[in-house]
This record gives C-alpha cells, structure tokens and sequence, in this order.
C-alpha cells in the first residue's frame, strides 16, 4: 500500500471542494434527528401510548417493509426514531456514496486527477482522501446525531449505539462505491452501481424484516449493511457488537478497492470499452435520438429495479392480513376498518414512497440539460442547425416520458404480482391507477428543474434539496405537527391516495397545468439566456 | 464586396469584466479571415456571438445576411462551427458523432467524410472517452469540414494537433477556398493565420486593433534579426525595410521587413557573420511593439 503521498493535501483540497455541502449535510442530518427526537418526546409521554404506537407499526406490512420494526416497544427512543433509523441509514449511504465517487472517478474523469497525478501525488492518494474525507464526514455526523439525542434527554448507550450504526451503515456504502469507481471509466455509471446496490440492500432487509418473526428477521436482512445498523437495536438493547458486521464489511471491501485501484492505469476501468460503430445508426439523426441514446442504458436499469420494487409491493399487499400473529393485532386491525383498508394504506403508502423515487429519476434526467451545457456539448448541439427549444424538449420528454413509464411499471408489476399471489386479476388495474395517479406531481418537479435551468442555471441542481424537502415534508411533516398549509407545499399532499379514497380529478387538472406552466417558463426564458459554459 | 459577416460596436459584459468593448469585424464571402488575440482577448466570445449562443449587450451583427440571434437555426444550415475546446459524448464513437453533429446541419457529404478519415487518419469506431484531444478535435473539424456549408467558423481548431496533422488541415483550408467557402479561423499563432489568411482582424482586450491583409501589414511580419559581425557594421541607417536598429560594437540588432531579408543578409556577409541569430515574428512581440500602452519607437 504505498503511494498515497499527497494525501493531506487532497483531503484539504476536498474540504476546500465541498467546504458547503459538508456543513449542511450535517446540520441536516442531525437537526432532522434533534427535532424528531423532541417530537417523539412529547408525543409519547406514557408507556401506554408507546405500546399502541409500536403495535400499530410491528402491525403494519408497509412500515416493517420501509421502516423496520420497533423492537421494544416500551423504548420512547427506539419508538420515536423509528422512522429514521433506516431512512437516514440510507441517506448516508448515498452521500457517502457520492462523495466518493465525486472525489475519485469524476476527478479522474475529467482529466483533473491527471494534472494532479503529475504532481508529487501517489496513485493511492485520491481514493485515501476521499475515503478519509467520507468516513471522517460519516463519524462526525454519528457522533454529532448522538450528542443530540443525549441533548434531548434518550440515553447515553442507546444514543452513542445509534449515531454509530448510522455512521457505519454509510461507511461500508463509502467502500462499496470506492470499489465501483475502479470498476467503471464513467462516474455516472460508478454512481449507478454503487446506489443500485444501495436499493438492492434496502429491499432485502424489507424482505427479512417482514418475512421474520417480532423477534427476529430471516436471513435476508442479515445480508444487507442497512439490515446491520437496524439489528444494532439502538435504545432497544444496544447490540454494540453488531457493529462487527459493517467495520468488518469495510475493511474487507475497502482492501479489495485499493488492489483494484493498484492495478489498473489512470483513467481506465475494469470493465473495459469496446470498439463501437464507425457509423451512426439511423436513429441517432435528432436531439431527441441523441437525448435516448444517452440516456438508454441507465433508464433500463431503473425499470429492472421498478420491476423489482413493483414484485416487492405487490407479494408483501397479498400478505398484509397474515402479519397480525397475535389477538391484540388483529382487534387493532378490526378497529382499524379490516385487512382491505391495510393493504390499502399499505399500497398507497409504498406508491407514495416510489413517487418520490421517480421524481429523483426525472430530475436526474432534467438536469442533464445543465450538465451537457457545462459541459460545453450543449454548445455543438446549438450550433447546428437545432432550434433551443428543440433540444431542450428532447431530454424534458425522456424525463417526462420515462417517469410516466416508470409509473406504468410499478403499477403493473405491483398488479400483476399481487394477483399471482392472490388470484383476483381485478385489481391490476387498481394497482396501476394508485402508481400513475402520482404522475402530475411528478411533473410539477420536472417542471420545477427545468424552470431553474432557465432562470438560475447556475443553482440548476437545487431542484434536488427541492426534492428532499417534499420529501421531508411528506415523511415527518406530521410527526413534527407542521401546520396543514406548510404540508401542502408538498405537491404529493395533493395526490388522492388510492386505493381506498375516492377519485379526485380537480388537484391532478391543477397539478399538471402547473406543470406545463413550469416547463414553458423554463424554455422561454432559455430562449433568450446567453448559454453559460463552466 | 459580398460580405459574409458584418459586426459594428459589439458589446458584452460578464458581470462586471467587459469581454467586448467595441468590436468591429468585417468577413467578405470567399475569404480566409485569420482572427488573432491572445488568450482572453475575447475570440471565443465574438464567435459565440455570430453563432448567436450569447447575445450582445449592444452593436449589430449580421451573419451570411441574417440576425444571429433571432435566426440561428435557418443559418446555421449555412454554417459550420469547431469550439476551441471540443466535448463530445463519451459513450458515442467518433463516427458517431461526425454524422450526428453533420446530419443537424442538414446532412453530410459521405466521400468527404470518408476521405477526411482517411486524409486525418481517424478512427472512428473508438469510443469518444478514449481519444486524445488532437483526436477530439478532428472528429470536431471532420464534422464541420464534411458538411456543405457556406461559412466554417473554426476557434483555434489546430491546437492539439501533430504538425503533420496541422499540415493536412492548412491543405484541407486552401481546398476550401478554392471552393469559395468562407473561413474565420481564429489563433493566436501569428504564422497559422499568416500560412492560410487572405486577410487577418487582431483583437485586444475586446477590440480590433488592426485589420487588413498581411501584405498591407508588413510591419507585422518583421522578423528580429541579432548578428554579431566581423566588422563594425556601416551604412545600415535608413536603409529601407530596417527598423529599430541598433548597433553595439560589432554587434547589429534590428527588425526587418520580409521583402528586405534579402538584401540585408547579403550585405551582413559581405562584412563576414560571426553569429546569427533570427526570430520569427510572434503575435506577442507584435503586441508589445505596436499595442503596449508603455509602446516606445
């Protein structure tokens, strides 16, 4: 392991780099924690009320599948953070994910690891710094969450073991994508394999956690790193030594990443390119050709895992009823209006939570716009004989296009799965309606994007804290007791949940002509802009 | 004259730094047009301009007889544009992208393309990622020189090439305007422009400085010239085509002009050369020479 001179100056480099998003990462992540913390505090006065809370959620397929369960229901800790323990696991996971990536294979992308390579710098010491700069991002963030959990009164064992697992579960997600950025020559496909991972390691641990017992879940969340901080069991028995599984986990992976790292060139992957057509196929002849063409290959990927994501949803609706193992369950479920109105809840909720992940997708897409203007792409585009609008529509309709797609085929799936598990085909087109009937409020934030593509482009990739803070706002809104119209921000709060509400057309006829009426500002004022390069 | 690019008085600020102050360009249809700068003069923005991809905080521009601005698409039918700094999409092949890039502008001459391949020695079914810039670059020009276009709008297209490419590309340009396209290439190396140019513009700080042809503009190709003779040197003052002279002992520094080297040199042997040494006119001297706010002559 030599070759990591210049590693000190890299990580100041990097700090100098990301001296913003670091900071806010961290104030998110832990007031977001703080304040949860408090709510639940005042929520969940008596033990009584945390006994109903925990039995209404160990009851319910869907926050088991999303959330996992509360192992203790007497806890107020392990109660009233339930629904971030996991969440904000993965949170980590991605931006521990993408600061590596953005610190290793973007760099080496672009040519800028080049001019430093040639610098009195090792070959190991761009992926050491960013790995320092992570994880060291990680463990403050831990400690930091910890300290604000004592602050709101949980205790100091149980706080400590959940700042850690967080802390952990990100950093075995920094080495997963450390390896992926030897892997690929792209840094958008080493993000694309690190976070589909990522997905793959939250669905298996829903599988686990659902498909197990109150005490114990089936083997597949011991598979997954998300899994491992979740059995940690922070305030409900504090199993510190579970920590074993993901520093073990990323020492392992991070050795492999670093040989991987010892044996290939500067700039080339593992996988590598082969010689393609001399000639371009017919198809490639228009912006719009060219915006597919781009964007073919991570688009798939998404349907593989909507499919995926779909079969999940609907196997685990056809099963709602069976959950309730105990008297007390099943009285609850009765009060609560009968299994149909579970499952309901249940496929409504997890339609809700795909939405979001759909409008991460059209997003993505959207600001592809920027990053080929960056890029200086956009330029030779516009100096063609191609009309502004023409190439702005091309990558708006794949973003819209393939959000509507991507709705289609969880609906379908989630149906069609549901209905193999159950026998009643009736309800495919009920599945498909609960998914798609999300779509205007997807295209709000498509709209959103591309307006801020035209009138700021610079902050273009604001559009995603947007995301985050609908997302926010859906998730703990409540929990939080935010007032009606500050929740109404979020154009999901107009959705009707279906099923199992009725049918309203008036917010989707609204939603979609606030859509249209973003995307046409975006593009007229992009007629007019000077194009901006980096 | 039929000219194919007309700008008056352009204008554009970034902010609070000025990129133009002024510009006047003028382009008759048929001509290599060389545009000379330094870095930062402002080339690439007074191209980006006639492309109509920024617009002008103020002055009028009209290119092949139309508004950059409101008509870009209908001209750029008629044009064809090589970046300073090419980017191209790493997951396409270079092939790909030439017949992309051509077919937006209407289509592209298939003998041409293969013949420019061949003349560039390209391949094209490389992954984009994998070229180097020279490389990039000639996808870029192939791509512009493929098409039947009127006008070729090149920024400094032979930086990154070989000078074995460089060559192919300076044939490639005297082709065109035999076969009256008009180019403006733009460079900051006084010889390319002054190996292809018909007539050249020189930009400073956002203006033109001087334009005309190159043989208007004898004082720009001087070259310096320093001997140390065998003799005290004689006789040199006021002859034509000397400029600057100075003489220290037996030692003669001067500038001339290109039509008076001859001479010159004839007369430095007849004393007898100790050592000589000459150097090329570059954009640079020129700049201090005859633009230097500190200019002494």
């Amino acid at each position: 392991m030599i070759g990591v001179a210049g590693t000190r100056a890299l990580i100041r480099l990097a700090l100098r780099r990301d001296r913003v998003l670091l900071p806010v990462w961290v104030v998110v992540m832990v007031g977001m924690t703080a304040a949860t913390s408090s709510a639940g505090r005042d929520l969940f006065t008596t033990v009584t009320s945390r006994i109903d809370a925990a039995a209404a959620i160990n009851g319910s397929p869907s926050f088991v599948a999303m959330l996992g369960r509360i192992y203790d229901p007497t806890s107020l800790g392990n109660t009233s953070l339930i629904k971030l323990t996991t969440f904000g696991a993965a949170t980590l996971g991605v931006v521990a994910s993408m600061l590596v990536v953005r610190h290793t294979r973007r760099e080496e992308e672009n040519g800028r690891l080049e001019l430093l390579g040639a610098a009195v710098v090792g070959r190991q010491a761009a992926l050491a710094a960013a790995l320092i700069v992570t994880l060291g991002t990680m463990l403050v963030i831990g400690a930091l969450t910890s300290l604000a959990l004592v602050a709101t009164g949980l205790p100091t064992g149980g706080a400590w073991a959940f700042g850690m697992a967080w802390a952990a579960t990100g950093m075995t997600f920094a080495a997963i994508a450390a390896v992926a950025a030897q892997l690929t020559m792209s840094a958008r496909s080493a993000n694309a394999i690190a976070l589909g991972s990522l997905g793959l390691f939250y669905a298996l641990r829903a599988i686990g956690d659902t498909v197990g017992t109150a005490d114990e879940p089936a083997i597949w969340s011991w598979l997954s790193p998300i899994g491992w901080g979740q059995q940690v069991r922070a305030f409900a028995g504090d199993r510190v030594g579970v920590l074993g599984y993901p520093i073990g986990a990323t020492v392992v992976i991070l050795a492999v990443a670093f040989v991987l790292a010892s044996r290939r060139d500067l700039g080339a992957g593992l996988l590598p390119d082969r010689a393609g057509a001399p000639m371009a196929p017919p198809s490639l002849t228009t912006p719009l050709g060219l915006a597919w063409r781009l964007q073919r290959g991570p688009f798939l990927g998404w349907v593989v895992g909507y499919l995926m994501l779909g079969f999940l949803t609907g196997n685990l609706a056809a099963s709602v009823g069976s959950f309730a193992s105990t008297d007390q369950l099943r009285d609850l479920i009765r009060r609560l209006g009968g299994t149909q109105v579970l499952t309901d809840a249940f496929v409504a909720y997890m339609f809700g939570f795909t939405a979001c992940l759909t409008a991460a997708y059209s997003i993505t897409v959207a600001l592809r716009l920027r990053a080929e203007e960056e890029s200086g792409l956009a330029e030779q585009m516009l100096a063609t004989s191609v009309h502004r609008r023409t190439w702005l529509a091309s990558h708006v309709t794949i973003a819209v296009g393939g959000a509507t797609v991507l709705s289609l085929v969880a609906g379908l799936s989630a149906g069609i799965a549901n209905a193999m598990r159950t026998g009643v085909g009736s309800d495919v087109a009920g599945a498909v309606a609960a998914s798609v009937v999300y779509l205007p409020a997807i295209w709000v934030i498509t709209g959103l994007a591309v307006a801020l593509f035209g009138y700021l482009p610079r902050a273009s990739s604001s559009a995603w804290g947007v995301l985050v803070a609908i997302f926010l706002l859906d998730e703990l809104g409540a929990l939080l007791g935010l007032p009606v119209w500050a929740r109404d921000l979020s154009p999901f709060a107009h959705i009707p949940r279906l099923p199992g509400n009725a049918m309203t057309w008036t917010p989707l006829v609204i939603l979609t002509a606030l859509a249209l009426g973003l995307l046409a500002a975006g593009v007229l004022r992009f007629r007019r802009r000077d194009l901006t390069t980096a | 004259m039929n000219m194919a690019i007309i700008a008056t008085g352009l204008v554009k600020n970034f902010g609070s730094a000025r990129a133009l102050d002024g510009l006047d360009l003028a382009v008759a249809a048929g001509e290599v047009h060389g545009f000379l700068g330094p870095n930062g003069a402002g080339k690439s923005t007074t191209l980006r301009i006639l492309l109509g991809l920024l617009k002008a905080d103020s002055g009028a521009v009209t290119v092949l007889g139309g508004n950059p601005w409101t008509d870009a698409v209908e001209l750029h039918r008629r044009m064809a544009y090589v970046p300073g700094d090419v980017a191209l999409w790493p997951s396409l092949t270079g092939g790909e992208v030439i017949d992309l890039l051509g077919r937006l502008r209407g289509g592209l001459n298939p003998t041409r393309r293969k013949d420019l391949l061949d003349r560039f020695d390209l391949d094209p079914t490389k992954k984009t990622r994998a070229y180097s810039k020279g490389n990039r670059q000639k996808v870029a020009l192939i791509a512009a020189l493929a098409s039947d276009v009127e006008l070729l709008l090149l920024d400094e297209p032979t930086a990154g090439l070989d000078p074995l490419m460089e060559s192919s590309f300076r044939e490639y340009i005297r082709e065109e305007r035999v076969q009256g396209r008009t180019v403006l290439l733009s460079s900051h190396i006084l010889a390319e422009a002054e190996a292809l140019s018909d007539r050249v513009s020189i930009i400073r700080n956002g203006r033109i400085v001087e334009t005309g042809s190159l043989a208007q503009m004898r004082h720009v190709t001087r070259t310096s010239l320093t001997a140390t003779l065998r003799g005290v040197p004689d006789g040199f003052t006021g002859l034509p085509g000397l400029h600057n002279l100075a003489v220290d002992g037996t030692t003669l520094t001067c500038e001339v002009d290109a039509v008076a080297l001859d001479g010159l040199l004839s007369r430095l042997a007849s004393i007898g050369v100790v050592s000589l040494s000459c150097q090329p006119p570059t954009l640079e001297d020129l700049f201090l020479r005859h633009y230097a706010s500190t200019t002494t002559s």
